[in-house]
């Protein structure tokens, strides 16, 4: 649905050039919600915004349900007619919400409706039938310095779906909310996305964002997609950084050269007793040195890390056991990083906290 | 003078002055308002940037604003009789006063316009509005306290301005304030006069501040 190849974005300012995008290449497949996580400064939102050309991307092409908008550009800072119709194609809800304070909630979401040239009555029917769909029907008279920033963002996305866009790009939507206002809105992203088939773009800087909507995720980093997949892939990906993200798991083995091992629970082996098997089919100790359970893209994820000791401690045959169980096994090497914690060794760690 | 020959000649002023102070007003409007408009337009960052034009149009603006009016006043003589046929009377004041108040108003318009929020502007985009569609949905509206506050302003140095025309014959308040209060030395029509002006100077402000506050109070409701 939104398939960018080689994009670069180069900022050049009088005395110096930034690299805000270095070659991404990011497919989204229609119907599913996409998130892209990193740091400020990461070039996140520079992609989303060539995504629908209001940065017009150095080199590269953006395709969006099959239109190549970067054939379409216009020349300069002015998008061409046909950029322009494509865009009311493409919803896009911001941060800040970027909604008029000189407009009534109503009069906001008509406002793509009049760029398409709708008439009066159309418009006052559409925006009240979009403003009963994220449920604020009853606020369309309000003005927007008299609702919550939760009520704000919802204002801001039925006006992103005035155009009835098949891909709603959103643009840090909940950075600005408190956590319960945050999973609201997801929520309604999520809703939106099932009932009405929107593919979803989404950047963030919050683990919680991806862990908690997205189906597909990519971690980037210095304008480069360092990783991408989905996220049930991600997960059972050894050495997968955005996995460790989602979980970060800290515990160093009590006691040098006992070996370490991650491991990550799917689905339905996450309610099986796996480990109490391990212990008694091979007569080995397990120490639990850190877990985390939780809902990743409506499943049940968990990981955990383990020590393995005791009289039938077989590493090798301990492990063998566990990945035929059909879990996701990752050994710290004792040599390299007996006591190192990865979650903290691991680049970007601290995205979670910003 | 007695008061029943000062009033003819106050209403007559004043009539006078407020016929200049209209057209010109408009016309600040009527120019002003797109020169402001693109002179943040085609500035770096614009939607139009087009940093040539920017520099002319803002020279061209500094020009208007640097030059004393008394100065305007006299030099545009010739363009006044060329466009009005007459160099004297209120309708040839309109002239100069138009000239000087457009440059005036457009820098109240650019400020007022650069202040609307660029992701507004963004979002417009974002939903295929072009260039046009951002002037009059976002810029325009976002702005209209801040126009409106502008235009006051504007207004009010038009009151001032129009009195001065009358040192070079353009009637209204100013030249009965010149002919009678000062060259017959009517000290009492003098502050008759001065008064008309301070009531037609507040009133305006009065206005012009009932209209920024009531556009303001919706956009600040329930905060």
């Amino acid at each position: 649905m939104i398939t960018t190849t080689d994009l670069t974005k180069v900022y050049r300012t009088r005395d110096r050039e930034v690299t805000a995008l270095d070659g991404v290449s990011l497919h989204v497949h229609p119907g599913e919600v996409f998130g892209v996580i990193g740091r400020s400064g990461a070039g996140k939102s520079s992609l989303i915004r060539c995504v629908n050309l209001l940065e017009r991307p150095s080199s590269g092409t953006v395709t969006v349900d099959g239109t190549d908008l970067t054939a379409l550009a216009g020349r300069g800072p002015r998008a061409g007619r046909e950029l322009r119709r494509a865009r009311t194609r493409i919803g896009m809800v911001f941060q800040h919400f970027n909604l008029l304070s000189s407009r009534t909630v109503q009069g906001n979401v008509e406002l793509p409706l009049e760029i398409l040239g709708l008439t009066r009555r159309a418009r006052a029917a559409k925006a009240l039938e979009l403003l009963d769909l994220v449920g604020l029907a009853e606020k369309a008279r309000a003005y927007p310095a008299q609702l919550s920033g939760g009520q704000k963002q919802r204002v801001g996305i039925a006006r992103a779906l005035a155009g009835d866009p098949k891909v709603l790009l959103s643009d840090e939507a909940t950075s600005a909310l408190d956590p319960e206002t945050t999973r609201s809105v997801l929520r309604l992203l999520r809703d939106l996305n099932q009932q009405l088939g929107l593919t979803v773009l989404l950047i963030t800087h919050e683990m919680d964002v991806v862990k908690s909507v997205c189906d597909s995720a990519a971690l980037m980093r210095e304008g480069r997609l360092v990783e991408s997949g989905k996220v049930s892939d991600l997960l059972a990906t050894p050495g997968s950084e955005l996995a460790a993200e989602l979980f970060p798991l800290a515990g160093a083995a009590s006691v040098a050269g006992r070996t370490v091992v991650d491991v990550t629970f799917h689905g339905e082996r996450a309610g099986q007793p796996v480990i109490s098997g391990l212990a008694r089919t091979h007569d080995t100790d397990v120490s639990i040195l850190a877990a985390a359970m939780d809902t990743v893209g409506g499943r049940q994820v968990g990981r955990m890390r383990i020590e393995l000791s005791g009289p039938g401690a077989d590493a090798d045959r301990a492990i063998g056991y566990l990945r035929d169980q059909g879990l996701t096994v990752e050994v710290h090497d004792p040599r390299t990083a007996p006591t190192a914690d990865l979650a903290d060794a691991a680049p970007g760690a601290d995205l979670v906290k910003e | 003078m007695t008061w029943e020959q000062m009033q003819p000649l106050l209403w007559q002023g004043t009539i006078d002055t407020l016929y200049m102070v209209w057209w010109s007003s408009l016309f600040a409007v009527i120019g002003g308002l797109p020169l402001g408009v693109l002179l943040v337009l085609t500035d770096n960052g614009g939607l139009l940037r087009n940093v040539p034009v920017n520099r002319v149009l803002g020279f061209v603006v500094n020009v208007g604003r640097s030059l004393p009016f008394i100065i305007l006043l006299v030099a545009l003589i010739p363009f006044t009789r060329f466009v009005v046929g007459t160099a004297i009377g209120p309708t040839a004041a309109v002239v100069p006063l138009a000239v000087g108040a457009i440059p005036f108003f457009a820098r109240l318009v650019e400020t007022a316009v650069r202040e609307v929020d660029h992701g507004l502007v963004e979002a417009a985009l974002a939903m295929g509005g072009g260039v046009w569609a951002v002037v009059r949905k976002i810029l325009l509206p976002q702005a209209l306290p801040s126009l409106v506050a502008g235009l006051t302003t504007t207004v009010i140095a038009l009151i001032g301005y129009s009195a001065m025309a009358g040192a070079v014959g353009g009637g209204g308040l100013g030249t009965i304030a010149l002919n009678y209060g000062y060259r017959r030395s009517e000290t009492d029509f003098m502050l008759v006069i001065i008064l008309a002006l301070i009531v037609i100077v507040t009133v305006a402000q009065l206005i012009g501040d009932g209209v920024v506050r009531l556009l303001a109070r919706r956009e600040r409701a329930g905060t």
